[in-house]
C-alpha cells in the first residue's frame, strides 16, 4: 500500500527529482515543470499525512524495516504534519510563481541549477520535519542549508555572494553546535532516536553534560532560526537573494528551525530543561527584544526587502515569546504564528518579487506611484501588511490574539502592552511603503510600468486570500495548533 | 579533578576554541574556512574518542573477544565528514566568485567596499 509509505515518499520524491533537474540545462522551462509537479506532489502527500494524523494519531515509519531505536524512525505527529503542510504549501505556490521571476533575475544558463537546488532545499526541510532521529535531522539540516547558500548566491548583485558566504560560516557553526549537543545527549543515553531520548533523558537532565548539551542546542538552533541577537546573517541573505528564494526561505527555513527548537525542548526534554537552566527566561527576554528592537530597525530601512527581513526577525520574536511562556496557550500562539507568519511573509515577498520584475529595484523610494501602475500587486502588499500588523479578519490578528491571551493568562498586562506596541511599530514600517506607493506620483521621466503577469499574480493572491480565509475560519489552524500544543505539553491529545 | 584521564576532552576543547577563534578573528575568508574546518574536526574527535574503551576491539563476533568499542559514533562521523567536505567545497567556490567580483578575499576590505556602495 502506497499510503503506508507516505512519510518516506515525502522526502525521497524531491530528493530523487533534484538531480533530474540537471538534465534540463538548455530547456529551463522543463526544469520548472518538473519542479512544479514534484512540489505539488509533496503538497498532496502532506495533506494526506495531515488527514491520517488527524484521524489516526501519530505515524511511525521504520526506514528499511529496521525497528527503532536501532533503525532510523520517521515519525509524524500532529505538529510535524502541520509544519509539513505549510512548508510544502508555500513551496508549491512559490514555484508556480517562480518561472517568470527567475527568468528575469537569474542568468539563463544557471536557471536549471536554481530548480535543482530548490528541490534539494525542499527535500531537506521536509526531511527535518519528518525524521524521528536526532542525527538524521542534522543531515537534513545540512542538505537544506547547503542548498540555500547556493540559492542565495544566485542573486544578481555581487553582495549576494558575500551574504551567502557569511551565512555559510554562521550556519555551519550553528549546525556544528547542534551536533555537539546531540553528541552529548548520545553520550548520556546511548540513543539518537527522539522518542527513545525522551524516555531516557529525564533521569539525567540534571547532570552537567546535559546542561552543556542544552546550551549548545539552543545556540545552534538559535543561529539557524534567526534568533535575536544571532540573526546577523539574515537581513543581507534575504535582501540580496533572488526574490523567489527570499519568499521561499523566509516562509519555510526559519519556521523549520523553530520546529526543531520545539521538538528539542518539548519532545526530547519534555520541558524538564527549564528547571535546571533558565532557558525559558532567556528566550523570553530575547523574544521581547527582537519584537521591539528589530521592528524599530525595520522602520529605518530604505530597501523594502531588507525592511521585511528585519520584520521577520521581529516576528520570530513573537514565536519565541509564545514558546518561552511554557503554557498551552503560549505554545498554541507560537505554533499558530509559525504557520500564519509563513503565509503573510510569503505573500509580502512575492509582492516585492512582482515589483522587482517591473521596476528592477526593491528600494522603497523607487516604488512611488506603483499603487496606480500595479494595482493588484500593491493591493496584495497592503493586505499582507495588514496581516503582518494584525488587523482583524487576517491571520496576523488570530496569532496575536492568542499570544495576548497567553500573556493575560499569566496576568501580565505589561506583556500584552508590549505586543501591541510592537504591532504599532509594524504599522509604521508597512505604512512607509504604502505611502510611497499610493500617495506619491510616479516621476515623469520614469518608464511606464505595467501590472505583473497573471502567472505571478495568481499564486500571490492565493496566499493573500489564505491570509484572510484562515483569519476568518480558524478551525483548521487554531484547532491543529492547539492540539499540537497540548500534545507537546503532554496534556490530553 | 582527573585532568589527565580526560585528556581527549581537553584536546577537543582546545581545537574547538582555536578553530572558532580563527573564524572570528581572521579577516581572510580562506583562513576563516580553515578555522571552520578545525572547529568541525574538534567535534569529530569528540565523537570518535567517546566510543573508545580501553582494551576493547572493533565489534567482531568471536570467542576471544569480549569488550567491543561502539562503532556507531564512527559511522556518524563518516557522515559528518562528508557534510564537512561539501561545506568546504561550497565555501571555496563562493570565495572564488567573491574574488572575481571584488578582487579581494579580505572580509574587512569587502565590508569597506560595500559600505561605500550603499
Amino acid at each position: 500500500m502506497i499510503s503506508a509509505h507516505l512519510p518516506i515518499l515525502q522526502v525521497v520524491v524531491p530528493l530523487i527529482a533534484a538531480p533530474l533537474g540537471l538534465l534540463f540545462r538548455r530547456t529551463p522551462n522543463l526544469a520548472w515543470l518538473l519542479t512544479l509537479v514534484i512540489s505539488w506532489l509533496t503538497l498532496a502527500i502532506s495533506v494526506a499525512l495531515l488527514a491520517q494524523v488527524l484521524t489516526g494519531g501519530p505515524i511511525s515509519y521504520e526506514l528499511g524495516s529496521w525497528a527503532p531505536p536501532w533503525g532510523i524512525e520517521y515519525r509524524i505527529d500532529i505538529l510535524s504534519a502541520f509544519v509539513l503542510l505549510i512548508v510544502s504549501g508555500v513551496g508549491a505556490l512559490v514555484i508556480l510563481y517562480a518561472r517568470q521571476s527567475v527568468e528575469a533575475e537569474i542568468p539563463g544558463d544557471r536557471i536549471y541549477l536554481f530548480y535543482t537546488m530548490y528541490l534539494l532545499a525542499l527535500a531537506g526541510l521536509l526531511g527535518i520535519v519528518t525524521t524521528g532521529d536526532a542525527f538524521n535531522l542534522f543531515v537534513f539540516l545540512e542538505i537544506s542549508s547547503l542548498s540555500s547558500y547556493v540559492l542565495i548566491a544566485l542573486g544578481a548583485e555581487r553582495r549576494a555572494l558575500t551574504a551567502a558566504f557569511r551565512y555559510l560560516v554562521l550556519g555551519t557553526i550553528g549546525a556544528t553546535f547542534y551536533v555537539i549537543g546531540v553528541g552529548l545527549m548520545y553520550q548520556m543515553t546511548g540513543t539518537l532516536n527522539i522518542a527513545d531520548l525522551a524516555a531516557r533523558l529525564p533521569d539525567v537532565v540534571q547532570t552537567r553534560t546535559m546542561l552543556v548539551a542544552i546550551g549548545f542546542l539552543t545556540v545552534g538552533i538559535g543561529l539557524k532560526l534567526g534568533l535575536f541577537p544571532v540573526h546577523v546573517w539574515l537581513p543581507n541573505a534575504y535582501t540580496y537573494a533572488p526574490s523567489v528564494v527570499t519568499a521561499f526561505l523566509a516562509a519555510t527555513a526559519t519556521k523549520v528551525a523553530v520546529y526543531v527548537l520545539l521538538r528539542m525542548y518539548y519532545t526530547v526534554f519534555q520541558g524538564h530543561l527549564f528547571a535546571p537552566l533558565p532557558v525559558d527566561e532567556i528566550l523570553f527576554v530575547l523574544g521581547i527584544l527582537a519584537m521591539l528592537a528589530m521592528s524599530a530597525v525595520a522602520i529605518f530601512q530604505t530597501n523594502a526587502k531588507r525592511l521585511l527581513a528585519y520584520s521577520s526577525v521581529a516576528q520570530i520574536g513573537y514565536m519565541i515569546l509564545g514558546i518561552s511562556l511554557v503554557t498551552v496557550t503560549g505554545l498554541t500562539a507560537g505554533v499558530l504564528h509559525l504557520f500564519n507568519h509563513a503565509l503573510m511573509k510569503a505573500a509580502l515577498f512575492l509582492a516585492l518579487g512582482c515589483v522587482f520584475l517591473r521596476i528592477r529595484s526593491a528600494k522603497v523610494d523607487d516604488m512611488a506611484g506603483l499603487g496606480k501602475a500595479m494595482p493588484w500587486t500593491m493591493a496584495a502588499f497592503v493586505l499582507g501588511g495588514f496581516s503582518l500588523i494584525g488587523v482583524p479578519l487576517t491571520v496576523g490578528f488570530i496569532s496575536k490574539w492568542y499570544l495576548i491571551l497567553a500573556a493575560l493568562e499569566k496576568d501580565w498586562w505589561w506583556l500584552a502592552a508590549i505586543i501591541l506596541i510592537s504591532s504599532l511599530l509594524a504599522v509604521i514600517y508597512i505604512w512607509r511603503v504604502v505611502e510611497v506607493a499610493y500617495f506619491r506620483a510616479r516621476p515623469a521621466e520614469a518608464p511606464p510600468v505595467t501590472e505583473a503577469p497573471l502567472f505571478m499574480l495568481v499564486p500571490m493572491w492565493a496566499l493573500v486570500l489564505a491570509n484572510i480565509y484562515f483569519g476568518i475560519d480558524t478551525d483548521l489552524t487554531v484547532g491543529t495548533a492547539a492540539r499540537a500544543a497540548q500534545f507537546l505539553m503532554g496534556v490530553g491529545s | 579533578m582527573n585532568v589527565l584521564g580526560l585528556f581527549n576532552y581537553w584536546i577537543v576543547v582546545i581545537l574547538m576554541m582555536a578553530g572558532f577563534y580563527v573564524v572570528i578573528a581572521q579577516e581572510n575568508m580562506i583562513k576563516k574556512l580553515v578555522g571552520l574546518n578545525v572547529f568541525q574536526v574538534a567535534v569529530f574527535v569528540f565523537y570518535i574518542s567517546m566510543s573508545k574503551i580501553d582494551g576493547a576491539t572493533a565489534p567482531i563476533l568471536g570467542d576471544e573477544f569480549e569488550v567491543y568499542a561502539n562503532p556507531l559514533p564512527h559511522v556518524l562521523i563518516l557522515t559528518a565528514i562528508v557534510v564537512g567536505v561539501a561545506t568546504t567545497a561550497l565555501g571555496l567556490a563562493l570565495i572564488v566568485r567573491i574574488r572575481d567580483a571584488y578582487d579581494t578575499v579580505e572580509d574587512d576590505e569587502i565590508q569597506r567596499i560595500e559600505e561605500t556602495e550603499a
